[in-house]
């Protein structure tokens, strides 16, 4: 029970920074990916307000065996660079780019998005569905056998 | 109003930080949205999928609750279909070939000093900047 109270905290407290931080907005986030137009810094400003409590909470974390509910902490993954990372990183940014949405801001937007926003995520949601099978063979090509 | 902006920035992004230390810290979890909802999707995140669903529904409702306090709460998202549905796919499966996202690699990688995340997050901003300035200006398409 605690569990989920403390999920649905942090996923509302998520949205809520979203929507303050402005990155809901896609003429904020396109503004800041396009250096050639009316370039807009917010985001650097978003990224580096979150990353400072994050930081700060992997330092406790570190500290301690598990999280305050008993779940141990994640393992810090394989620092392998792996061509689905790349090629993932690339096509996500593409996306990105291309409609200055990320699934955070669609998720949260979902309530003031319009159709637009339904068709974004319906789009997002399909390409996750299919996302396996090619993550599968993006590391068979790149490991011959 | 880009001189106050950067402020909203600011404390946006202390809030989304502080949602991330919360969920990791209490519930033992990473913030990253394409994660929580693409592990949701594909099956791999069952055993979780109710604490899954349940961060999803704060993450929409409350800004929802929220929306009344803003003057333009709106996407200004692209109103051509074809540009939406193609951004949606390439976003839904970009990050999850590359297991993360703006909140997971963004937020949560870089702020563990992660490589990977540092990478990703470095190839994302030169796609995304890339893709913006090639469509916008040379083909005027967006």
């Amino acid at each position: 029970m605690r569990r989920n109270l403390f999920a649905f905290l942090a996923g509302g407290l998520f949205g809520a920074g979203l929507l303050t931080s402005g990155m809901t907005d896609t003429i904020k986030v396109q503004g800041w990916l396009d250096l050639f137009g009316n370039w807009d810094p917010t985001l650097a400003f978003v990224l580096g307000g979150a990353i400072v409590p994050m930081a700060i909470a992997w330092r406790v974390a570190a500290r301690r065996k598990t999280s305050t509910l008993g779940t141990p902490f994640p393992e810090a993954p394989a620092q392998r660079l792996s061509l689905n990372l790349i090629v993932g990183s690339v096509l996500f940014g593409m996306g990105w780019g291309l409609a200055g949405l990320c699934p955070g801001p669609a998720m949260a937007s979902l309530s003031f998005g319009g159709s637009g926003g339904m068709l974004f995520l319906i789009s997002m949601l399909a390409g996750m569905l299919v996302a396996p099978p090619i993550r599968q063979r993006i590391d068979r090509l790149a490991t011959p056998a | 109003m880009i001189e106050q902006d950067w402020i909203w920035g600011l404390v946006g992004g202390l809030m989304i930080g502080t949602a991330a230390a919360l969920y990791l810290l209490a519930n033992g979890r990473i913030m990253g949205a394409s994660g929580v909802l693409g592990e949701l999707i594909d099956g791999s995140g069952r055993a979780s999928a109710v604490e899954r669903i349940i961060f999803v529904a704060g993450l929409v409702v409350v800004p929802a609750l929220m929306v009344p306090l803003f003057d333009n709460a709106a996407t200004h998202v692209s109103t051509n279909p074809a540009v939406v549905i193609v951004a949606g796919l390439l976003v839904g499966v970009g990050t999850r070939l590359a297991n993360g996202c703006t909140s997971g690699h963004g937020v949560c990688g870089m702020s563990r000093l992660s490589l990977r995340s540092i990478v990703a997050t470095v190839l994302y901003l030169i796609a995304g900047g890339l893709t913006m300035v090639l469509l916008r200006h040379f083909l005027e398409v967006i």
